[in-house]
């Protein structure tokens, strides 16, 4: 997968979880805790979500690194790569 | 499909899970939207575990919808389904009458802030600064501040204020001034958020409504199935007993009581020492009394508020709450809004208590007790509907027996465990792979929005596992 495509994955993903979220107003490089109304459980369910969709398992030490738009495309891309 | 007996059940699932409170219910229904292949078994013949109800003379007793946090709103959305979500709504009326302090409150951030700065003359500043600082409380913080410390650091001296803020939360959780203060804050923060809800239709038709949406997912569900033993083999999970079928799994979750899931249904002989020596620290939480009230059909009660924290006691203390002739009880008033085609006022009292001393009772001491309990209930609910004993035409008592009956945790626990509980639940399928707990731990994980929240959580660790095998 290609860094936009990752990006597209994402933000679906986001969209699934909340259909009202302003997602065209956000800064890739921010907390998208801080700029979507997303808690602790709506990380979980990316993190369930990655896995169904292209089994790759995300440790909880690991979450930290979902925190931007930017630390999710950096964190995904080697383990995207090929899918 | 639903089966009323363990025939139903196939030989082989991805994932068995045992019990059916909204933790089990959740974690079957997440697992089965994620792909796998899920049995769900209760030992009851209704669903629900804690979250349940029971019918009377045409009444429906709803046992443990009181009220929860607002964030079940979005929980329901995402989890179960629109239908359910769009069955929740608030109740407004939520009163306090001790000697202390009588008030309605609508319980959210703005109400409770407005009441302290008025009526108990606490600074705005210093009101901010504990809100903000309970908002802030996560799982990984310093544990060692008790809730009494933190209530003394802003509050000091105020029991009153102690108080307001601590009664609810005792009854949502069970939990004490000495319990660790993070604990306190994570569920005040939730509460606090935006007021009070409920479900309109009762216990009943949540429950319901959940089954359907399992069914429509796949999950197999027997009921009248009670799990005798969690086969383990090779260090690993490989099934589950019921009676004599052996059925097979690659993961079991547990929804029964974390206690009884490790010495009765696993067996402790399989799990590393180190881990039980966590294990025999986990004090399970107290449990909970009720008097439930049924108005006659023809007779109607005025609105008194829809959930009353009342007290007679003068000064607050956890162990007065907990005292078998506690003074403090809560009412749980159910109108006909609450379930709008069934046109009955009931009322459930809750209160705090303590299997040990009801366990020890003799037959006609603890019958005594129970008698005792429901007179004591209608002199306190009389001096809110004055009239209400010519009305009555049902009056029922339960004891933390009675709920050591229907959910078999250990001493009857409806709140779970303390703090504690919730690393060996979390770490659980570290000693034994494959095996999984959800329910009412460790406090946090507690209540309605608690359980069903946990159930997500664990859902997330059954799928990772089952997915790495």
């Amino acid at each position: 997968m290609t860094i936009d495509e990752i990006r597209e994955v994402i933000l679906e993903i986001i969209r699934d979880i909340d259909d009202e979220a302003d997602l065209d107003n956000l800064n890739s490089g921010e907390a998208l805790r801080d700029q979507l109304d997303l808690d602790s459980m709506d990380f979980l369910d990316i993190v369930m979500e990655l896995r169904k969709r292209y089994q790759i398992q995300i440790p909880e030490e690991d979450y930290p690194q979902l925190a931007t738009l930017d630390s999710c495309v950096n964190y995904l891309m080697p383990r995207l790569k090929a899918a | 499909m639903l089966h009323k007996s363990i025939n139903g059940a196939d030989d082989r699932y991805n994932v068995v899970v045992i019990g059916s409170g909204l933790g089990g219910l959740t974690s079957a229904n997440r697992l089965a939207r994620s792909g796998h292949s899920v049995l769900l078994l209760e030992h009851h013949h209704q669903l629900g575990g804690l979250a349940t109800w029971f019918k009377r003379k045409g009444h429906i007793f709803d046992v443990s919808l009181h009220g929860f946090p607002h964030g079940m709103v979005k929980t329901c959305r995402k989890y179960w389904n629109r239908d359910i979500m769009e069955s929740i709504v608030q109740l407004k009326n939520i009163v306090f009458d001790n000697p202390q302090f009588s008030l309605t409150t609508t319980f959210d951030r703005q109400d409770f802030t407005s009441i302290l700065v008025n009526r108990f003359k606490i600074s705005q500043a210093t009101i901010n600064d504990f809100f903000n600082t309970v908002a802030s409380m996560n799982f990984y913080d310093d544990q060692s501040m008790s809730t009494r410390e933190l209530f003394e650091k802003f509050f000091p001296g105020r029991d009153d204020v102690h108080r307001l803020l601590m009664e609810p939360i005792t009854y949502a959780n069970g939990s004490t001034l000495d319990d660790p203060a993070i604990t306190y804050g994570i569920v005040f923060s939730n509460f606090m958020n935006k007021g009070v809800f409920t479900f309109r239709g009762g216990t009943d038709h949540l429950i319901g409504m959940m089954a359907k949406e399992l069914v429509d997912n796949g999950v197999n569900i027997c009921k009248n199935s009670k799990v005798d033993r969690i086969v383990i083999e090779a260090g690993k999970v490989r099934g589950v007993l019921v009676g004599d079928r052996f059925i097979e799994a690659d993961s079991v979750v547990s929804n029964s009581g974390i206690l009884n899931t490790i010495y009765d249904l696993a067996g402790k002989e399989f799990f590393p020492v180190e881990f039980l020596d966590k294990v025999k620290t986990v004090r399970v939480n107290t449990s909970s009394c009720q008097v439930y009230i049924g108005i006659k059909k023809e007779e109607s009660i005025a609105d008194i508020g829809d959930l009353l924290f009342v007290s007679t006691a003068e000064k607050f203390s956890s162990d007065e709450l907990l005292d078998m002739h506690t003074r403090s009880r809560t009412f749980s008033l159910y109108y006909p809004k609450t379930r709008p085609d069934h046109n009955r006022y009931t009322v459930v009292a809750s209160m705090n208590g303590k299997f040990d001393d009801w366990n020890r009772l003799n037959t006609n001491e603890y019958e005594s007790e129970k008698q005792d309990m429901i007179d004591r209930t209608l002199v306190d609910l009389e001096r809110y509907i004055p009239d209400v004993r010519q009305k009555i035409d049902w009056l029922e008592a339960a004891t933390p027996k009675t709920i050591h009956r229907y959910t078999l945790h250990t001493k009857g626990t409806s709140f779970g465990t303390k703090f504690e509980g919730l690393d060996i639940s979390r770490s659980i399928f570290k000693a034994i792979p494959g095996l999984f707990h959800v329910g009412s731990v460790g406090i946090i994980m507690s209540g309605w929005l608690g359980a069903i929240n946990y159930g997500v959580i664990v859902a997330n660790d059954v799928d990772g596992y089952i997915r790495s095998i």
